[in-house]
């Protein structure tokens, strides 16, 4: 027999029972398409955090009042209440091999108001170097400069979500003024879009002078975090234990325990968000193997029940002279144009899924080759299998048995 | 040439062991027309299965062509029913979904021909056994019993047989379309010389034949040259 004959008999038999093919097909969609797509989603929703993250700056290391409780990162409620850290130990730190940048902060949620708006933002006093360190870009006007830090200067930088809230969109509110604590500042710039989200969104902030905000808004010397640039990925760990040292013996305490201060790494945020993203992203596909077992028992039964059906065929086409192989070769080949359409089709649209989730913004879905390999090959395994063996096993009857088969 | 010598079938029961076929001998020269007759259920079709290599005896002897059949493998049993043999099924068994010329050239597609020859020989063996050739693209479920029967005919003549076995082929028709396919048969045999063999319980069908067998509970009782079918045509 010619292989243009067994396409030619594959194309007659599965477009002979439509209903069957398509809902074979249909079980291999669903399979591979959900397996696909809740890959993507996982993987998507870790590469987001992981972003976001490494948006609030590089190599960045945060030092916060307070004491560090338990191991790891602690993200201890009321950070930045304590009164530990002050301008002088920010200044201390730049002495501090492979230290790049150091800049201080000072800040907490106060009510603005301009134009008969009124909202509650974080408001943020810092210093010129912040925008390096934080990775923050000037959209229109200027940031915070030395004169405005060094003569307390009531002027204001606003995120642009805070400008759109108040002023509304397309205006430019440079030059304007907005109360902040019931203090007017004027507006002298606005920073980019960042699209963060999360714990740190800095589009929702205002920045202002640092000497300012600890002058008119904190009402005392300290600020709330001191943000360390170290130059390079691989001095953070040398730089967060020098800054340890340098910060325990600034303030006289010998037990490191006893800190009134506590270092956060940024490699360490987001290794401690990857290994949740990283559960997340097991927890989809759990549930998307779960449908892939599902869809891959729906194949076996649909060819099972196929090549059971159809055992008077194989005994007909064996008494006009078909071989043995001629029959395993035929169902082999309508096993696998059945386990490719509905392999293509599922990837197109666990595919397609994941890029609407993207195009419509529910998430940066992003699909992965081995997840497309994993979905496709089980199918294919499972699918080609249970095609071919019932197929050869009726093959081997003898014409009259297999005609005789109910 | 056929051979069977004690031919016996043993179907397995239950616990009971059946003998369809219980010794059954007897020896067919090329070119003859021979009718097996006998009861329902006195093994006629078990029988010519075997002699259609569809099926091996549980005991015997089967030459076919000086060829031992029972040795064969099942691949060389397939290249024997392909070359050699015509079949045509008490339940006819063609492919419901498929159409007519489809039906008809299927043993064809096996033997590896070319599409335009398999077409054209399809198409002669359709109107050879007079099959109106509208009927060709029909589905082979869409026609009547006689046209299903004609169709069974014509694909047991494409592949150009010498053999030719054919179970109860007038069973399920009237008369009139019964003579059709019968004189079919009889131009088969006498103006291509093919070995014809017809199952039938109707003695009036097996009046057609050259030699007649007769077989009950799976042994033969009678084996006769068709004396009065002689004497008419003569
Ligand atoms: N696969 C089988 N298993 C068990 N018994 C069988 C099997 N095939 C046939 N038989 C038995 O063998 C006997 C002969 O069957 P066969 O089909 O040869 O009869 P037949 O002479 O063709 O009858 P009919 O004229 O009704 O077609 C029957 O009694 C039948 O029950
Ligand atoms: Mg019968």
């Amino acid at each position: 027999m010619k292989l243009f004959d067994f396409l030619e008999e594959t194309y007659l038999a599965l477009s002979a029972n439509k209903a069957r093919s398509g809902l074979t097909v249909l079980g291999i969609v669903i399979g591979i398409s959900s397996v696909i797509a809740m890959l993507a989603i996982g993987t998507g929703a870790q590469n987001s955090i992981k972003s976001s993250i490494q948006s609030i700056g590089s190599n960045l290391i945060m030092v916060t009042p307070g004491t560090q409780r338990g191991p790891g990162v602690t993200v201890s409620a009321g950070r930045g209440s304590a009164k530990t850290l002050t301008l002088d130990d920010a200044n201390a730190l730049k002495i501090i091999a492979s230290v790049k940048a150091v800049a201080s902060e000072v800040s907490g949620r106060y009510q603005l108001a301009a134009k008969g708006q009124n909202t509650n933002t974080q408001v943020v006093g810092t210093v010129p170097i912040y925008t390096e360190v934080k990775n923050i870009q000037v959209d229109s006007g200027n940031f915070i400069t030395d004169p405005n830090v060094n003569g307390a200067s009531k002027v204001a930088v606003l995120g642009p979500a805070v400008a759109e809230d108040i002023f509304g969109t397309g205006v430019n509110p440079v030059g304007q003024t907005i109360r902040i604590n019931k203090i007017d500042f004027k507006i002298i710039g606005i920073t980019k879009a960042k699209g963060g989200s999360g714990m740190s969104n800095s589009d929702d902030m205002v920045y202002v002078p640092i000497s300012t905000a600890q002058r008119l808004l904190s009402g005392n010397k300290y600020v709330t975090t001191i943000n360390v640039e170290a130059e390079n990925s691989d001095a953070m760990t040398t730089v967060q234990a020098d800054i340890t040292a340098l910060l325990l013996s600034r303030h006289h305490i010998t037990d490191s325990t006893k800190a009134d201060f506590s270092t956060m790494n940024q490699a360490d945020i987001i290794s401690t968000m990857s290994s949740v993203t990283g559960t997340f992203t097991m927890l989809l596909g759990a549930v998307a193997g779960i449908s892939l077992i599902v869809g891959g028992i729906g194949i076996m039964n649909m060819m099972l029940t196929t090549v059971t059906e159809r055992t008077r065929e194989i005994g007909l086409r064996k008494a006009i002279g078909a071989k043995g192989k001629d029959i395993s070769i035929q169902f082999l080949i309508e096993a696998i144009a059945l386990t490719f359409i509905g392999g293509f089709i599922g990837i197109i649209l666990g595919w397609a899924i994941a890029a609407g989730m993207t195009y419509f913004n529910v998430m940066q879905a992003q699909v992965s080759w081995s997840s497309v390999l994993l979905a496709f090959g089980v199918s294919a395994v499972i699918g080609i299998v249970f095609g071919y063996y019932p197929a050869r096993r009726a093959a081997k009857l003898n014409p009259i048995e297999a005609l005789r088969f109910e | 040439m056929i051979e069977i010598k004690n031919i016996t079938k043993i179907y397995n029961t239950g616990s009971v062991e059946f003998f369809a076929l219980n010794g059954v001998s007897f020896k067919i020269n090329d070119g003859e027309y021979l009718a097996i007759m006998g009861p329902s259920g006195s093994g006629k079709s078990t029988l010519m299965h075997i002699l259609g290599a569809l099926d091996t005896p549980s005991g015997g002897t089967y030459f076919l062509d000086g060829k031992d059949v029972s040795t064969l493998s099942d691949d060389e049993l397939a290249d024997i029913r392909r070359e050699k043999i015509g079949f045509v099924f008490q339940a006819f068994n063609l492919l419901p979904r498929a159409t007519v010329l489809r039906n008809v050239m299927l043993p064809l597609v096996y033997e590896g021909i070319d599409r335009e020859e398999r077409e054209k020989r399809a198409r002669e063996a359709l109107i050879a056994s007079g099959l109106d050739e509208e009927h060709f693209v029909h589905l082979s479920n869409q026609l009547s019993g006689g046209q299903i029967q004609r169709v069974a005919i014509a694909r047991a003549l494409v592949n150009n047989p010498s053999l030719i076995l054919a179970d109860e082929p007038t069973g399920n028709l009237d008369t009139k379309t019964g003579e059709i396919v019968l004189a079919t048969f009889q131009r088969l045999n006498r103006e291509q010389g093919k070995t014809i063999i017809l199952i039938t319980h109707e003695p009036d069908v097996a009046q057609h034949a050259d030699r007649v067998i007769v077989i009950r509970d799976g042994k033969i009782v009678s084996d006769e040259k068709n004396i009065k079918k002689r004497m008419l045509e003569k």
